[in-house]
């Protein structure tokens, strides 16, 4: 199981790249002058890129950790946590 | 160091209170969203539109995690009691002053400044209650009823919504449509509602003790000192900041969206279900889901957090497109009108709507339009409306007319079996709420030391709820945007993320119940 734990982190670090290329090539699509939705506005975009972006990089993070074996013993005490 | 038995149940029906409150007043803003866009945002001034989507999505999506930071760091500073008698008083004084702004009529642009002002204060002190409530609860209880007792306080989102339904349906039936949306209407009355629900729950907060753990935290002089780095900053805990939100929370977000509030939206801009009746669906599954907060909470002591909570996820992921399905093919009006034709049994009552005289410069083109709605009721109780415009041209340069006259139905009425039909199938969405939700505040708790478990068990649950959550619509209104052809396109939004967040769970998340919380 740990092994798999690993294998999966490289995933997971693959992962955050591509959910911001997508969002950024969506946010670049939907955008128009004209539109009247939500999603033609760049507002509600630049909010969600920005709050987005550390999110990822906490998925790439945590994909870090778990290809390292961080996970493959969870602490059982705070004193592990400390 | 818990509670005794009578102890546990005033804490918690007082932190339960409050945060029920903090829910009801967050939700009511979003529910009367089209009245207050009227009053305050009118269409065709940009300023306005830009602070009204500001509005909706700032408050959600940037300032509740950011209310997390700071309320989760205060409360961990200087104690869980004073700081979510704080975000009480926040949020209960922000919503009255909602509903005492003048509308933009009155003057101007001030109105949605001011109304925006106050939704972000809503915003920030949202992101630091439910931390706060939740820890001191389960701080209170004993380690073999945690997760009993902590699911009293994931009712009070769900409740909270039953409340503002119910509110704000009382106020509407109660008076006439223009009396509801006039300026100084009944449409406020929900907001002023608030400040005597805050109040009973501040006199009954004020009467609350600190948490024994973090009392004795305190005593002993090892209090963080700076919680903010000791969460984030501190290797072990982050990556348990983490774990909790890709493995747990962010599907718990998308599930609990989408059962409660896109289900909703769904039936009504989808479906085109009757305003009233939609509601009437919701508040039955609600009211009869609710309990199973409470069976899955329990549950959880005795097997576990880890399944309960992914398995919730895993039936959202399985079930989430056959159910929406069921919904689209079910109340297909189209379909009635050709069975009521067929059966020649319809009621059918046709009033025109206005009729539109159209002309172009040269006057060549002149053509009037008429808007007509036609009312339709089958003997079993169903009933729809076909709104439809047909063009009637003067002149004979009719190829040139471009207007849509596809009709389009609405106002949908289902059959009294058919309507519980509907009633069920909510309910069994909320039933993967419940339990997706039940236990996570006891797993949250579990998962972090006493010293820094507001700050570290508040930032991943508003980023899991509010941005993964929250996101739905917007993200269900890309898809459908893109791929038009396929109506329940936006469901794999949160069918994606609950399966990475399942993946991730059962990979990662241990299914032992910590029972040492003090420490």
């Amino acid at each position: 199981m740990n092994t798999v734990k690993k294998i999966m982190g490289l995933i997971w670090m693959l992962l955050a790249p591509v959910i911001i290329f997508f969002l950024v090539k969506s946010a670049v699509h939907n955008i128009s002058s004209g539109g009247t939705k939500d999603i033609n506005q760049p507002v509600p975009w630049i909010i969600i890129i920005t709050i987005f972006t550390p999110i990822a990089i906490g998925l790439m993070i945590f994909g870090y950790y778990a290809l390292k074996g961080e996970y493959d013993k969870l602490p059982e005490s705070s004193e592990e946590i400390n | 160091m818990a509670a005794s038995e009578k102890g546990i149940g005033k804490i918690i029906f007082s932190s339960s209170l409050g945060t029920l409150i903090e829910w009801y007043d967050f939700y009511i803003f979003g529910m009367l969203a089209k009245t207050i866009s009227v009053q305050f945002f009118p269409e065709g001034n940009s300023t306005a539109a830009l602070l009204s989507t500001l509005a909706i999505f700032a408050a959600g999506f940037l300032v509740r995690p950011f209310g997390a930071l700071v309320f989760g760091r205060l409360g961990d500073l200087v104690g869980r009691k004073y700081t979510f008698l704080l975000t009480l008083v926040l949020m209960g004084g922000s919503t009255f002053l909602i509903g005492m702004v003048p509308g933009y009529k009155s003057i101007g642009i001030a109105a949605p400044l001011l109304v925006l002002l106050l939704r972000l204060i809503q915003g920030l002190a949202l992101g630091g209650e439910y931390g706060g409530a939740a820890t001191y609860v389960a701080e209170h209880a004993p380690a073999n009823r945690r997760g009993y007792f902590t699911a009293w306080i994931q009712t009070t989102a769900t409740l909270g919504l039953f409340v503002a339904l119910g509110i704000i349906l009382l106020v509407k039936t109660n008076m006439s449509d223009a009396a509801f949306t006039a300026e100084w209407g009944g449409w406020r009355y929900p907001f002023w509602i608030s400040i005597l629900l805050v109040g009973v729950s501040i006199y009954i907060r004020l009467k609350m003790s600190e948490s024994p753990l973090y009392s004795a935290l305190k005593k002993e002089g090892k209090t963080s000192v700076n919680p903010l780095k000791e969460s984030f900053g501190h290797r072990a805990n982050f990556k348990m900041v983490l774990l909790a939100l890709f493995g747990a929370v962010m599907g718990q977000g998308v599930i609990w969206y989408t059962g409660q509030f896109y289900a909703q939206s769904f039936l009504e801009n989808v479906v085109k279900i009757e305003f009233m009746q939609n509601r009437e669906i919701l508040l039955w599954a609600i009211g009869l889901a609710t309990p199973f907060f409470l069976f899955f909470g329990w549950l959880s002591d005795k097997i576990g957090r880890k399944w309960i909570m992914l398995i919730g996820m895993l039936l959202g992921v399985v079930f989430y497109r056959p159910i929406f399905g069921t919904f689209l093919k079910e109340a297909n009006a189209k379909k009635w009108k050709t069975e009521a034709v067929r059966m020649a049994n319809p009621n059918v009552h046709s009033t025109t709507i206005r009729i539109d005289t159209v002309k172009n410069a040269d006057q060549l083109l002149n053509y009037t339009v008429q808007h007509s709605k036609t009312d339709w009721q089958l003997i079993d109780g169903r009933k729809f409306s076909i709104t439809s415009a047909d063009t009637v041209p003067m002149y004979q340069f009719k190829s040139f007319i471009k207007v849509d006259t596809k009709p389009v139905y609405s106002n949908i009425v289902l059959s009294t079996q058919l309507k519980w039909k509907f009633i069920a199938l909510v309910w069994v969405m909320i039933i993967f709420v419940t339990m997706a939700y039940g236990p996570i505040a006891a797993f949250l708790v579990e998962l972090f030391p006493t010293k820094i478990r507001y700050t570290s068990m508040s930032l991943p649950y508003h980023i899991g709820n509010g941005v993964f959550g929250g996101l739905v619509p917007f993200i269900a209104t890309l898809l459908s945007t893109t791929f038009i052809k396929d109506p329940l396109v936006g469901l794999w939004y949160p069918i994606g993320v609950a399966a990475l967040c399942f993946i991730i769970g059962a990979l990662y998340l241990a299914n032992k119940i910590d029972k040492e919380v003090n420490d």
